[in-house]
C-alpha cells in the first residue's frame, strides 16, 4: 500500500491544533468513520490513503492530496495558478459581496480557485492533470475553472498528451451567472478538439460530483472511472426529493448505482487508481504497447517525439512552454 | 452583416422599459407566451415531427423535426411546455428527460448527415430533476448533446424565446448564433433555486434575479448573446409580431452564415467550426497575474 502522506509530507492535512496553534492533545488523533462508525487512528488512515481499513469508506481528499496520490513524487508542475476570478455580475447575496467571499475563501483554502491544473507523471507517463478542490466554494465551476481547463486541454492537444480530470463539484458557480453555465460549453469544446486529435481524456468522478460538471466534460470522457461510494448526479438529492415528493432508493446516485445503470466504465478503489490510470494511458498511447520491449516504459520513439514539448522534468517551467498556446 | 449590426444598435438605443428582472422572468414564463410549436406553425411549412431517441422513449418536452424555412429544408429543435395542466403533464412542464436530449442529439446527427442547418428554440425552466432521469443519465445526456453540437458540421442558430433554464437550456444552444428576445431570460439556476440556496428562502427570487443578471440586455452587455431581439409589446400580447420579428432575424443570420460558409466544402466547414470554437472559448471573466 502506498503511503503518500508520508512521502509527501507537505500535503499532509493540517490537524486542528496546528491550525489553531493549540498545543493540547490533538482531537483528530482518532477519526470516526462516517460509514461504519469505526474509530481509526488518524495516522493509520493516512497510511491507508485515507480509506477506512474496516469498511473501505473513501474519505475525501483535497486537490493537493489527490495530486500527491496520483502523480509521481515531485513530477507535478502547476499551470496558470495566476488566473484570478472576477465579479462580472457584482453579485451580492445576504452574506455579502461575491468579491469578498472570494477573498475570504482564498485566504481560508490557500488556493486561488476551485480547479488546479498542470503537468505531471503517472508511473512515469506524462499526463495533463486537472483536479477540482471541493473546499473552494464547493468546487463550483466558474470562469477560472473553464479558462484553466481549456488552456490545459489545448496544451495537451498541442503536445500530444492525454488528459486526466478528477471531478468533484457542487455545480455551476451561481455568483458568476451565465458565465458559469458557458464554461460547460467552453470545456466541452476544448475536449472535442482533443478528441479530434485522438488524444484520450480520462475522467475520475469523486465524491461529490453534481450539476454542470456532471452535465458537461466529466461524463463525455473516453473512459469514466469513479471512486467507490462517490455520489454523482445531475440534480441534487434534496431538490429531487422536494420536486418529486418521492423517497429516493438507498444507493441512489452512488458510483455503484451509476455503474449498474451503465453510466460509468469502472469503479476503482483508491489504492488501485494510479496503476489503473497508467495502464489506461498505455492502452491509448500512440505506439502499440505490445511492440515495446520494456513492459512499463513510456519511451517508444514516436511517443517521446510527440510529447517532448510538454514532458520536461518537474522543474521545466520555461515561459515558452507555459505560454505557447495561451491566447 | 450590416443589417444585423443596424438592428442591434437600434435595440440598444431603445428607451428603457421599466421592468425589473423578475418582471421579465414572469413574462418569460407566461403560459400564453408563444412556444416552439407556435414558432413552427408561423414561420415554417412542411413540418414533419420526428419522435423518439431510439433507445428508451420519446420526450414531449423537447421536440424536433424537419421543416421548410424560407424555401430551405432545416432541422427545428425546441423545448415545449404546455399552456394548461393537461398539456403540461404530457410535456412534463417543458423539462426534458434524458430521452429528449438523446432525441435532440440524434436529430442533430441527422441534420449533419443531410447538411441541413439547425434552428433551435430555447424555452425551458431546466432539465427534469427526477429519479428516472438520474437513473437514465441526465447529466450524460446533456453532456453528449453539448459535445455533438459544438462540433456539428452545419450552421446552427439558437433563439431564447422564453425561459433559458440552466443545463437543460444550454444543451440545445451551442450554436453559431445565440439570439434572445428582450423579455426572455437565461440563467445558470432559476431565481427561486438561487434564492433557496443563498438566501435560504425562495421568496427572495426577485433579489436573486436582480443580482444574477438574467436579462437579454445584461447578456448582450456581457457578449454572451449575439443579438437582442426587441419585444416592445410582451410576446403573449403580440404573438404574430414577435414571431415575425424573430423569423426575420433568424433569416438574416442564416443568410449570413450560408453566404460565409459553404456546407458542402470541408474546408469552409472547418472555418465555421473554428469560429464556433473561438466564440465559446472567449467567454469568461478572469484576469491573470
Amino acid at each position: 500500500m502506498r503511503t503518500f502522506f508520508q512521502r509527501h509530507s507537505k500535503f499532509r492535512p493540517r490537524s486542528s491544533d496546528e491550525a489553531t496553534g493549540d498545543s493540547a492533545i490533538p482531537e483528530d488523533m482518532w477519526v470516526k468513520c462516517p460509514k461504519c462508525g469505526e474509530l481509526i487512528y488518524s495516522k493509520e488512515l493516512d497510511h491507508n490513503d485515507r480509506v477506512c481499513p474496516k469498511c473501505g469508506h473513501h474519505f475525501r481528499l483535497n486537490a493537493r492530496e489527490r495530486i500527491a496520490l496520483l502523480a509521481d513524487e515531485g513530477s507535478f508542475v502547476e499551470w496558470d495558478a495566476g488566473i484570478q476570478p472576477e465579479d462580472p455580475l457584482e453579485f451580492v447575496d445576504p452574506k455579502g459581496a461575491y468579491a469578498e467571499k472570494l477573498a475570504s475563501t482564498q485566504e481560508k483554502t490557500g488556493e486561488t480557485e476551485s480547479l488546479i491544473s498542470g503537468l505531471g507523471r503517472i508511473e512515469d507517463r506524462p499526463v495533463v492533470i486537472a483536479v477540482a478542490e471541493f473546499a473552494f466554494m464547493g468546487a463550483s465551476m466558474g470562469s477560472v475553472w473553464g479558462e484553466k481547463l481549456a488552456r490545459a486541454i489545448e496544451r495537451a492537444a498541442h503536445d500530444g498528451l492525454p488528459v486526466l480530470t478528477v471531478n468533484a463539484s457542487g455545480g455551476a458557480r451561481m455568483h458568476e451567472g451565465l458565465f458559469s453555465l458557458m464554461q460547460m460549453a467552453k470545456t466541452v469544446a476544448a475536449f472535442d478538439r482533443l478528441g479530434r486529435a485522438r488524444l484520450p481524456h480520462f475522467s475520475v468522478l469523486i465524491d461529490p460530483c453534481y450539476g454542470g460538471v456532471t452535465a458537461s466534460y466529466a461524463t463525455v470522457a473516453d473512459v469514466i472511472l469513479a471512486e467507490p461510494g462517490a455520489l454523482i448526479g445531475f440534480a441534487g438529492q434534496r431538490v429531487i426529493e422536494q420536486v418529486t415528493k418521492q423517497k429516493l432508493p438507498p444507493d441512489f446516485q452512488t458510483a455503484e448505482f451509476l455503474l449498474d445503470h451503465g453510466m460509468i466504465d469502472l469503479i476503482v478503489e483508491r489504492a488501485l487508481l494510479r496503476s489503473t490510470l497508467a495502464t489506461l494511458i498505455d492502452h491509448h498511447a500512440p505506439a502499440p504497447v505490445s511492440f515495446r520491449p520494456e513492459d512499463n516504459g513510456y519511451d517508444a520513439a514516436g511517443a517521446v517525439e510527440l510529447v517532448d514539448a510538454g514532458s520536461g522534468s518537474a522543474g521545466d517551467t520555461s515561459p515558452e512552454h507555459v505560454r505557447h498556446t495561451a491566447s | 452583416m450590416s443589417t444585423v449590426d443596424t438592428i442591434s444598435e437600434e435595440t440598444v438605443n431603445m428607451p428603457p422599459v421599466n421592468l425589473s428582472p423578475m418582471d421579465r422572468v414572469r413574462l418569460a414564463r407566461d403560459p400564453q407566451r408563444p412556444g416552439t410549436l407556435d414558432y413552427i406553425a408561423e414561420l415554417f411549412s412542411n413540418f414533419v415531427e420526428l419522435h423518439g431517441d431510439r433507445t428508451f422513449g420519446d420526450d414531449g418536452a423537447l421536440i424536433g423535426g424537419l421543416a421548410t424555412f424560407r424555401n430551405r429544408s432545416v432541422l427545428v429543435l425546441g423545448h415545449q411546455g404546455g399552456s394548461n395542466t393537461r398539456e403540461n403533464l404530457a410535456r412534463n412542464f417543458g423539462m426534458p428527460r434524458p430521452e429528449g436530449f438523446r432525441k435532440a442529439r440524434r436529430l442533430m446527427c441527422h441534420a449533419e448527415k443531410f447538411r441541413l442547418p439547425i434552428i433551435a428554440f430555447i424555452d425551458t425552466s431546466g432539465a427534469d430533476p427526477g429519479i428516472g432521469s438520474e437513473e437514465r443519465g441526465q447529466g450524460t445526456a446533456i453532456a453528449e448533446c453539448l459535445l455533438q453540437m459544438v462540433g456539428l458540421r452545419v450552421p446552427i442558430i439558437c433563439v431564447v424565446i422564453g425561459e433559458g433554464g440552466s443545463g437543460g437550456a444550454l444543451a440545445i444552444s451551442l450554436g453559431d448564433r445565440l439570439l434572445m428576445l428582450e423579455n426572455a431570460v437565461y440563467a445558470v439556476a432559476s431565481p427561486e433555486a438561487c434564492a433557496a440556496i443563498l438566501w435560504k428562502d425562495s421568496s427572495f427570487a426577485s433579489e436573486a434575479a436582480e443580482t444574477m443578471r438574467v436579462t437579454a440586455a445584461d447578456l448582450q452587455r456581457f457578449g454572451i448573446i449575439d443579438e437582442l431581439i426587441a419585444e416592445p409589446v410582451p410576446a403573449h400580447e403580440a404573438p404574430r409580431e414577435t414571431i415575425g420579428a424573430v423569423g426575420q432575424r433568424i433569416a438574416a443570420h442564416l443568410e449570413t452564415l450560408l453566404d460565409t460558409f459553404d456546407i458542402s466544402d470541408p474546408e469552409s466547414v472547418e472555418a465555421l467550426l473554428r469560429e464556433r470554437y473561438d466564440k465559446f472559448r472567449a467567454i469568461g471573466a478572469w484576469h491573470e497575474g
